[in-house]
């Protein structure tokens, strides 16, 4: 574990540093584990600027809330080492002490998590958990103007007759108005930053709608970085600004939504896109699954990670993709786009037999 | 929750019917006649044929079961005369019949036993607690550590001894090899005849053997509670929040935590009011559970029929509030 040296600034330096709001480098995250180190998260560089969303796509346990929580400092120092390097707003988070943490989270960063009903604790009211989460970083305000806070929130995220649903109990909600009253909860501090962690896998599709609308509503009024995880590239389509794709821990492609929706040069990513049918809106697009499995990340396969599960290696040349980790290096659309791949055209093997399967029509467009 | 308070005092009260009847049957179909034990007593082991006949005779034994058993409810709610041999004892409503040892009706006795127990049981519950939940919280907070681990198993090691074992060690050790000063002389003495020194240092012993005892197990519950609740969602988003992390513990954890310790503790006090066999036959102590030891020793129909049924009131009872409570504390449950 690197030390990083500690920067600890105030409230006011924070807002005023320079560049983007939230910069991660290098991040690397492991558990120890009985059967030996688990590194779930590693060489994460990523910003995100006020009044941006990042979207991070990727399946399941690639690593997407490790990294979230590891911004938020929400892993237990025992059962996971932390390396690289987190500024949020300027201040060095990875190895800064517990009461500093503390103050940053919730007040400065706040993140909403995917299952409302379980994220909300079911013995206290509503109300009464956003006050709490008010009056912590507020300990001058009495009781009475964080239940007012609170109400105040409640109606801003939509919810209605709030001043008598804040004494409601979780429970008593229905799933679209918990995950609004965990919105309200988490910017109820005025955040700079937000991680709304799948926030509507748990809904259905038209409450789903209505959520994305809520936060993109709330990221313009409240100008913070917005980051967006999520298995769905429809949710990356409408709401992401950037993209980084999660593939074994690592980015295995980052750039802005368009150059990761319409030029994508990563065979992962071309198997997220062909697994949703909806991404070009076509009605006759196909559903294909990618096969396989994710790698175990106890002894993840050598070389490309997704070798194992990748048709495109055999165009590399000799057996690269099995033995050496491609480097994150510039795509062939624009300088800010990155993929991690061996393939020397990317471009060409995308037009002529990735694209014809997912999105036949559009293949005469770009040609 | 009213109808629902209602609904279940009717089955307890069901419940009470069946009891009674299956003790008065058992007696009843018993191997030897049910007045041999108070035969044998009052005649001091001569009893003849002609005698027992008597007293069978006079006790009702030659009626038909359900006669008897219909005069000892008529009598639970207003009041009879028993008769025995050739004595006459009035028993006052509710009647729950006349000691065959004593003479003295059962429902006086049962009283003024009540004091007693009553005095074990808060002692020991509140050691149960005051031991049990905050080293199974610490417990938790430092699970997998060694402390943890030391303390798991030198618990499973304690609960793992037979009870009445290990409160006779107590006491062996503590008044007769050691004669801690102060506490040795136990037994129960009423407060407002000897003070509440004495009160005190009568039952001390009697809370040390029933608290470390039970308190282990409520440690038990309590850290297995608490690992559960650490391990929730709203623990996270707690630490989300920013709060410190007395908070997250005591305030969203333990609260968590409580509810099923709460109920376990229900049933646990209902059974020490009930009377506590061992500790009450060990430290001396004249409560419902000697009590029910010495009937059940000497056939004492009546005293054994009043202490099953106080036990399964008071068990009836403490089930009702445990549920009622439980509904105050999980705002999910609702009574019906
Ligand atoms: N405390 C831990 N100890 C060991 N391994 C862990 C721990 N926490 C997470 N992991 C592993 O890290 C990997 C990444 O998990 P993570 O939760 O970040 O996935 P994810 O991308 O968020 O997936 P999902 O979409 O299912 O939420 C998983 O393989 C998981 O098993
Ligand atoms: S490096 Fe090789 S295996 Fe990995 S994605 Fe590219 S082509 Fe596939
Ligand atoms: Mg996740």
């Amino acid at each position: 574990m690197t030390s990083v040296p500690m920067t600890q600034s105030s409230a006011a330096e924070r807002d005023q540093h320079e560049g983007p709001f939230l910069q991660v480098e290098n991040l690397k995250v492991t558990f120890p584990t009985q059967d030996g180190p688990v590194t779930a998260v590693s060489g994460l560089t990523y910003s995100v600027e006020k009044g941006k969303t990042l979207g991070i796509v990727g399946e399941s346990g690639s690593g997407k809330s490790v990294s979230s929580m590891a911004v938020m400092g929400l892993h237990d120092a025992k059962s996971a080492q932390i390396s690289g390097s987190i500024r949020v707003g300027g201040t060095e988070v990875v190895g800064l002490s517990e009461s500093h943490m503390r103050g940053l989270r919730g007040n400065s960063m706040a993140m909403i998590f995917q299952d409302a009903l379980a994220a909300l604790h079911p013995f206290y009211k509503i109300g009464g958990q956003l006050e709490e989460a008010y009056l912590v970083h507020h300990s001058s305000a009495s009781k009475r103007d964080a239940r007012r806070k609170a109400i105040e929130m409640l109606d801003r995220v939509g919810i209605p007759q709030p001043d008598r649903r804040v004494d409601d109990f979780p429970h008593q909600f229905s799933g679209g108005m918990r995950q609004r009253a965990m919105i309200a909860m988490g910017l109820i501090n005025d955040p700079s930053l937000l991680i709304a962690d799948e926030p509507t896998t748990a809904l259905d599709v038209t409450v789903q709608a209505q959520i994305l609308d809520l936060l993109q509503d709330l990221q313009r009024e409240f100008n913070s970085a917005v980051i967006i995880i999520t298995h769905d590239l429809g949710v990356i389509a409408e709401m992401a600004d950037d993209v980084l794709v999660m593939y074994a821990g690592r980015c295995v492609e980052y750039g802005t939504a368009k150059q990761i929706l319409t030029s994508p040069e990563m065979p992962y990513t071309w198997g997220l896109l062909s697994s949703i049918p909806d991404v070009t809106a076509s009605t006759d697009a196909r559903l294909i699954p990618i096969p396989g499995n994710p790698p175990s990340l106890l002894r993840p396969p050598p070389g490309c990670s997704f070798h194992p599960r990748c048709v495109h290696s055999s165009k590399v040349a000799g057996d690269l993709c099995s033995t050496e980790l491609p480097e994150l290096l510039p795509a062939s659309s624009g300088t800010a786009h990155l993929k991690r791949c061996h393939l020397t055209d990317p471009v060409g093997v995308y037009r002529s037999e990735v694209l014809p399967e997912i999105a036949p029509e559009l293949v005469e467009e770009t040609r | 929750m009213f109808a629902y308070v209602v609904k279940r005092l009717i089955s307890g009260v069901l419940v009470l019917t069946l009891v009674s009847m299956g003790i008065f049957l058992l007696f009843w179909f018993g191997p030897s006649s049910p007045a041999q034990p108070i035969c044998d007593r009052e005649t001091s082991n001569r009893c003849t044929q002609e005698k027992l006949a008597v007293y069978e005779k006079t006790l009702g034994y030659n009626n038909p079961v359900y006669e008897e058993y219909g005069k000892f409810v008529k009598g639970v709610f207003v009041g009879r005369t028993l008769t025995i041999a050739s004595n006459e004892y009035p028993c006052a409503a509710p009647c729950l019949g006349v000691s065959f040892r004593t003479k003295q009706p059962v429902k006086e006795e049962l009283v003024s036993r009540i004091p007693a127990t009553f005095s074990v049981a808060i002692g020991g519950a509140f050691l149960y607690l005051l031991f049990g939940i905050p080293i199974g919280v610490a417990a938790a907070r430092r699970r997998g550590t060694v402390a943890d681990k030391a303390l798991v198993s030198s618990f499973l090691f304690i609960s793992s001894i037979p009870y009445y074992l290990f409160a006779l060690l107590t006491w062996l050790y503590l008044t007769i090899t050691f004669e801690v000063p102060l506490f040795s002389d136990t037994g129960y003495f009423a407060i407002t005849e000897y003070g509440p020194f004495k009160w005190f240092s009568g039952l001390f012993l009697a809370w040390v053997a029933l608290g470390i005892f039970g308190c282990t197990q409520y440690t038990r519950f309590t850290r297995g509670a608490m690992v559960e609740a650490l391990s929730e969602d709203y623990i996270r988003t707690a630490k989300a929040k920013g709060l410190p992390s007395r908070t997250i513990v005591y305030r969203h954890g333990l609260r968590a935590a409580l509810v099923p310790v709460v109920t376990i503790f229900g049933i646990d006090f209902g059974t020490l009011l009930a009377g506590t066999i061992f500790t009450e036959r060990i430290f001396e102590i004249q409560g419902i559970g000697w009590w029910s030891l010495e009937a059940v020793q000497g056939r004492d129909l009546p005293v054994v029929m009043a202490t099953a049924l106080f036990s399964a009131v008071v068990l009836i009872i403490s089930n009702l509030l445990v549920d009622v409570i439980y509904s105050v504390l999980d705002p999910r449950v609702r009574l019906s």
